[in-house]
């Protein structure tokens, strides 16, 4: 047991995964020897060579599809894409190539791929490098779309996605990576793929979060307590396939949701939450699901970030006024 | 290097594009064979033509077909089965990967995909999709281009793999236009990954000619820029481009890396289906390429050499026809795809969400 950051979280996952199965091979732009630009891949180079560890050309798309090649040859490839939202120039080779390798080959061919990426707000970086764009992934069946935001369940999640026999798109939160410790094992562990985790029980209202995201609902939890609200934190961990059940059992209990969410608000995944929510369990909702998001505005330069992103005091009056209808 | 003397600015006059080689060419379009020696037996040859005739005869049956509401829309490669059957017999389809786009069926059928699937491919079963049994062939793509960055990751994994395995992957003129293209020819340059490209230059993409898809000279001499060969074949030379491939994959097997092998060819019949070339495709072109048909000058020349007269040309027309009727009666037999075949095909495991969707699926309930 040790107290990693999340993001040694990955690198420890990735160690361990690359000793274990000599299948796995980990490439990029600047995995090598630079250890990856915030050193996720660090040592690896360094252990396992050039042969496993490999520094690719400056291309998103084939990163993405050249990892289906690699998988159709044998590997086991986890591919580092720098930043989430720089994988649009791969948007193809991502989710009309990669996602529907087994589906295209009626069964033939599957694609045991993970795609590891930072992604999320509030670390000041340049445009595109903040942008939630999870949703545009989770439309896309045939991709698993895992988002953790603790160093245990990341390491465990990170495990899970390399070993699952299709591809997961990995998604790291570039807030939490170094902000973010926790306690997580030496050893070899799994974290199931597809469930949530409650991240602090309630019983007034549910509060639906993932990835970066999280610690701002557990804050806005302390304070919803501090006016006597008690607020049950779900954690998503994985938002495809959705768990569909921890929400319902949660929402049949509080009556009451609110979901969060970096993204803008229009046709993010926290509306999926909303309506699995009011799929499943309708008629225990005494008001109205509320969502919390950014505008729908492109994420903006630094000096706006703050402003931008849903903050405690956005999501606190939504918890209040969830609980006054 | 030799010192250049220095300018007063950056003179461009005369600065020109890389050339490529000459095209290589065995044929000319009457069969007359340019060269001393063929590069093949002549059994192997015959059975070549065959498989051609067989692409040729499968895609006019089906535009036949079509035109009878019985298939869908379809994208027949008739005129281009020189390029691509003379590529296939190229590579060893036991240890060598096919990877389509989705105009090289009757290399494909050289390689092992059975006619029978072909007939299902157009009429839009599933099946067809699922490469049978353990044929190293990926399933068309539509995606132009969207083939080579896995064709590239496929090569280098069997490169890393220390397999003797190479990869032939095809593609258009259409396709040099895309970004996939660039990136995939770039990252096949830098891993020096065991990989053909072999673009099928037929004239057309849709109906925008190769002039209006690219100032460059040629569509080989891309690959310059990518640091390994290009080279231009007659594409409507079942030997030039068997030549041409063989040397290329000979090359990749040897770790020489890539190659692109553009094979100069035309679209004898239509993009697909829905398109209607008499709008934009000049008259004596299309007339001046049908003299150069690949199936013409391989009877000419198969004549000419005492491989086959007249009677056993007969005689392959006739066997192939049957083929196809059988092919078609199998095809025809091919249960329909139960409604809910594609929920067990986008995982290896059904989510509890999916499993949820199909049972409503199943009952009706599609809403």
């Amino acid at each position: 047991m040790a107290e990693l950051t999340v993001v040694e979280a990955v690198n420890r996952a990735l160690a361990l995964e690359m000793a274990r199965d000599e299948r796995v091979i980990v490439f990029g732009e600047d995995v090598g020897l630079s250890g990856g630009v915030f050193r996720a891949t660090d040592g690896l180079y360094g252990k396992h060579g050039a042969g496993r560890v490999i520094d690719t050309p400056l291309s998103e798309g084939v990163i993405a599809g050249a990892a289906i090649g690699l998988a159709l040859a044998g590997w086991v490839p986890v591919a580092e894409i720098q930043f989430l939202g720089f994988v649009h120039n791969g948007f193809n080779q991502v989710v009309d190539q990669l996602a529907r390798v087994r589906y295209r080959s009626a069964g033939r061919f599957s694609a045991q791929v993970t795609i590891r990426a930072p992604y999320g707000g509030g670390v000041r970086a340049p445009e595109l490098h903040s942008d939630a764009f999870e949703a545009h992934f989770a439309h896309a069946p045939g991709l698993k779309v895992v988002a953790p935001s603790t160093p245990y369940d990341t390491k465990g999640l990170l495990l899970a996605s390399i070993r699952d026999p299709d591809p997961v798109l990995f998604l790291e939160p570039l807030r939490g990576y170094r902000q973010v410790k926790g306690e997580v094992p030496d050893g070899d562990y799994e974290v199931e793929i597809g469930k949530a985790r409650i991240a602090r029980e309630g019983t007034d209202v549910t509060l639906v979060a993932w990835s970066g995201a999280v610690q701002l609902a557990l804050q806005a939890a302390d304070d919803a307590q501090a006016q006597g609200i008690s607020v049950e934190v779900i954690d998503l961990r994985t938002l495809v396939p959705l768990d569909a059940a921890t929400l319902a059992a949660s929402v049949t209990k509080t009556g009451r949701a609110v979901v969060l969410q970096e993204a803008p608000l229009t046709a993010g995944f926290g509306a999926e939450v909303v309506a699995t929510i009011q799929e499943e369990a309708f008629f225990s909702l005494q008001a109205p699901i509320r969502r919390v998001a950014s505008p729908d505005v492109p994420y903006p330069v630094q000096m706006l970030e703050e402003q931008y992103l849903p903050n405690p005091e956005r999501v606190l009056e939504a918890i209040v006024a969830t609980t006054r209808e | 290097m030799k010192k250049a003397a220095p300018a007063a600015h950056a003179n461009l006059d005369g600065v020109t594009s890389s050339p490529v080689p000459p095209m290589v060419r065995y044929l000319d379009e009457d069969g007359e064979l340019l060269v001393d020696e063929q590069p093949m037996s002549d059994a192997l040859a015959l059975e070549g033509y065959r498989v051609m005739l067989r692409g040729r005869r499968f895609d006019e049956r089906s535009v036949s077909l079509q035109r009878q509401g019985r298939m869908v829309t379809l994208a027949p490669g008739i005129g281009q089965e020189a390029a691509t059957v003379g590529a296939a017999m190229a590579v060893d389809a036991k240890t060598d990967w096919f990877v389509p786009q989705y105009r090289e069926l009757a290399g494909q059928l050289w390689h092992g995909y059975p006619l029978r699937l072909a007939f299902l491919w157009h009429v839009g079963h599933p099946v067809a999709f699922q490469v049978p049994g353990d044929l190293k062939m990926l399933p068309f793509q539509a995606a132009i281009a969207g083939q080579l960055p896995q064709a590239v990751g496929l090569a280098w994994g069997l490169k890393l793999k220390g397999d003797p395995g190479v990869v032939l992957a095809i593609f258009g003129d259409g396709g040099t236009s895309q970004g996939d293209f660039h990136e995939a020819a770039n990252l096949a340059g830098v891993m020096k990954a065991p990989i053909i490209f072999l673009c099928q230059n037929n004239g057309w993409a849709i109906s925008t000619s190769v002039a209006q898809q690219t100032a460059s000279e040629t569509l080989a001499q891309k690959a310059v820029a990518y640091g390994f060969p290009g080279i231009q074949c007659d594409g409507n030379d079942l030997f030039a481009v068997y030549a041409t491939v063989l040397e290329a994959a000979r090359r990749a097997r040897e770790g020489g890396g890539p190659t692109f092998v553009e094979a100069v060819t035309y679209r004898l019949g239509l993009h697909t289906t829905a398109d209607d070339p008499s709008r934009y495709e000049p008259r004596e072109m299309h007339e001046l390429w049908v003299n150069r048909d690949p199936l013409r000058r391989m009877q000419i020349h198969l004549k000419a050499r005492g491989v086959v007269d007249q009677a056993g040309l007969d005689r392959i027309e006739d066997e192939v026809k049957e083929d196809l009727r059988v092919a078609w009666e199998e095809a025809q037999k091919e249960p329909a795809p139960d409604p809910t075949y594609y929920f067990g095909k986008v995982h290896a495991d059904q989510s509890q969400r999916l499993q949820r969707q199909m049972k409503r699926f199943d009952k009706g309930d599609r809403g």
